[in-house]
């Protein structure tokens, strides 16, 4: 008797020991200072959400999230990189929001074989030569909502179609992204100085070319001093303003009214009437207290794909079958639909908003249609995995 | 034509907007030998406080005098804290700490106000368009030219007409001349800080409802402010005027005329061009 209950308590603990190896660490690297801090917030929300609703256990297994800011620099995000991956040893790392961070962790997270799921940032590189097994985007392939629009304008048969975005590499890749779906005239194409404050010369050159549309891509405080000054000029209903990553539900209160009537692409937006969106918006305001942006529901859905891939393959530590695991994409999205091309970037829906004023005085964006089915990047047919 | 006329409206109206934030700063580190990195920062406070003011008082033009008073003040205990013990000190240790002085409210405005830009809207008195020819022109960026005109006579009725601009014109050219007079230089020393403070507060106030509002704003606007007054002579009001509108112009004209990316970097080389002919500015000041 004494025996059995001692070989009972041996493999009790031999279990419990088991159990505890069964742990998932993941990094959290995103942008929590700077001007576009907001979004760091927005991610790491999104994030802890995710893993409160799994019972503070993704996939059932003791999670500890170790959150680091990049502050929006490369050098710095790839420090905080290597000591997650060195001293920390975590499995995951994830909250990446710009690509150009994206690019310094990518390879350490790689060759150490960590696996690194950007909830935001999807750069082309790791989209197509660069691609690996270790690399997911749960977001986008970042030209993919410029191309979105350049599609639906196309589609409308919208004939002369001016350009702005920022003079880097971003704005080109953008304005590229729109040009390869778009197929009518570009009346004008220009690249504002980074952190541009005014532009009432550009709009006097817009208003001067007369377009049928414009299509603008500046984020962060270009976007607003820029929608700001296009209504002040009284623009927005002679020539319609279409963007993406400019105005979203984080840069909307600070540009209020002077969006309205603003259209934008976005696969993501708080009226989606499907089950998981319905529950998230709802879950997210109650917890926080401010209304979820798109940042904010990319990381949710990452936290979500962790804890079933975790689920599914008991753990991170079998690499080859968590990366399956991931791969399979178990779970309700509050995007819609939601699975993983061959390059781990992920084949989904782009849907159209428009700012609209409500009735209580609030300025919203609503979805007015579905802008893209399924749409798959440019990339992935470069991909070999 | 008209495009073209349309345009240097624009580049003045950018000038004057930059007018505003040079006159204080040309003040402070032409008259007080002091280089305050700082001075966006005050613009960027004076921005928040108004939004804060104008949701509490439900008054744009209450909003705008207490929000300029109350930078005038933060200024002043600036002064005396941090800036007093440095007016001794070489130029790199005021860099150094007005600099640490931008990482600090800009991290003391986060910790407030939150990381999300806020807005201030056009007070509905001010939201019209004014028919230029046929093209609505906003009506508040021409109430903005207005502004920086008052405040630039203002400045010049202030400093060559009245006992204190006397004072400190006198503390420019010979500091301890004046001392020896026994005139209270510390005194007149805090005023002109919360003078720049205050006029960096209007010029971030101004621009708030064309800019956003949101942490960090005043450090893009200060390379610009920089610039004018290097070019207009460091301490002249004069200078800072006709250097603001120059910049404006240039860099409105470069930005539609000339090929992407290099309509940026005209303005730098109009700087150079002109430190290379005077280098001491166009207007340079007397000291």
């Amino acid at each position: 008797m004494g025996y059995k209950k001692c070989l009972a308590a041996i493999t009790l603990a031999a279990l419990a020991g088991a159990a505890g190896a069964q742990e998932v660490k993941i990094g959290l690297v995103t942008t929590l200072t700077g001007p576009l801090g907001a979004l760091g917030k927005h991610v790491r929300d999104g994030f802890e959400l995710g893993v409160a609703e799994a019972g503070g256990k993704l996939g059932g297994l003791s999670t500890e999230v170790i959150v680091e800011d990049d502050q929006l620099r490369p050098d710095v995000a790839l420090q905080a990189a290597n000591k997650l991956i060195e001293r920390n040893k975590v499995q995951v790392i994830t909250g990446v929001i710009f690509s150009n961070v994206a690019m310094a962790i990518a390879k350490p997270a790689i060759d150490n074989e960590v696996f690194f799921i950007s909830p935001n940032a999807g750069p082309s590189q790791l989209a197509g030569k660069q691609c690996s097994p270790y690399f997911f985007a749960t977001a986008w392939q970042n030209d993919q909502p410029h191309q979105a629009m350049g599609e639906y304008l196309q589609e409308q048969g919208v004939k002369k179609v001016y350009l702005i975005a920022p003079n880097y590499t971003a704005g080109k890749d953008a304005l590229r992204g729109f040009k390869r779906a778009y197929k009518g005239a570009i009346v004008g194409e220009t690249y504002a100085a980074m952190n541009q404050l005014d532009f009432a010369a550009e709009i006097s050159k817009i208003r001067a070319a007369k377009p049928d549309a414009l299509y603008v891509f500046l984020s962060g405080g270009m976007g607003i001093n820029f929608t700001k000054q296009y209504a002040q000029a009284n623009l927005t209903n002679e020539i319609p303003m279409y963007s993406a990553f400019t105005i979203d539900s984080i840069t909307l209160p600070a540009i209020g009214d002077a969006a309205v009537g603003t259209y934008q692409t976005n696969l993501w937006n708080a009226d989606l009437p499907n089950k998981a969106n319905r529950h998230f918006v709802e879950s997210f305001q109650k917890k926080y207290g401010y209304l979820p942006s798109n940042f904010a529901a990319q990381s949710y859905d990452t936290a979500r794909l962790l804890d079933s891939a975790l689920r599914e393959a008991g753990g991170a530590s079998n690499k080859k079958a968590f990366a399956a695991a991931l791969k399979k994409a178990h779970f309700e999205s509050v995007r819609g639909s939601f699975s993983f091309n061959t390059n781990n970037f992920p084949i989904g829906n782009f849907y159209l908003l428009k700012v609209v004023k409500q009735a209580d005085g609030t300025v919203r964006q609503v979805t007015e249609k579905t802008a893209l089915v399924d749409a798959k990047d440019a990339y992935y047919a470069e991909c070999r995995m | 034509m008209l495009l073209f006329f349309e345009q240097l409206l624009n580049g003045v109206q950018f000038g004057m907007m930059l007018f505003l934030m040079a006159a204080g700063l040309t003040l402070v580190v032409g008259i007080m030998n002091l280089i305050n990195l700082a001075h966006g920062a005050l613009y960027m406070v004076g921005a928040f406080l108004a939004v804060t003011f104008s949701l509490l008082t439900g008054s744009y033009l209450l909003a705008v005098g207490l929000a300029v008073a109350c930078t005038a003040l933060i200024g002043l205990a600036i002064e005396f804290l941090v800036l007093r013990p440095l007016y001794s000190r070489d130029h790199l240790d005021q860099v150094l700490c007005t600099f640490g002085l931008i990482l600090f409210l800009n991290e003391l405005t986060r910790f407030i106000w939150g990381a999300t830009p806020l807005r201030l809207d056009i007070p509905a008195w001010l939201d019209y368009s004014v028919s230029l020819a046929g093209i609505d022109y906003p009506g508040y960026r021409l109430i903005v030219i207005l502004a920086s005109v008052a405040v630039a006579i203002g400045l010049y009725f202030l400093i060559g007409h009245t006992r204190i601009g006397m004072l400190i014109r006198a503390g420019a050219s010979d500091r301890k001349m004046i001392i020896g007079l026994g005139v209270n230089i510390a005194l007149l020393y805090s005023l002109i800080f919360a003078l720049g403070a205050g006029l960096a507060a209007l010029a971030g106030i101004l621009a708030a409802p064309i800019f956003t509002v949101q942490v960090g704003m005043g450090d893009h606007i200060l390379i610009l402010t920089l610039v004018v007054i290097v070019i207009g002579g460091i301490g002249s009001v004069r200078g800072s005027f006709a250097a603001a509108i120059v910049v404006g112009v240039i860099d409105t004209l470069g930005r539609v005329m000339l090929p992407s990316g290099f309509g940026n970097v005209i303005i730098y080389l109009l700087m150079a061009v002109i430190l290379f002919w005077r280098p001491r500015g166009l207007f340079p000041s007397h000291a």
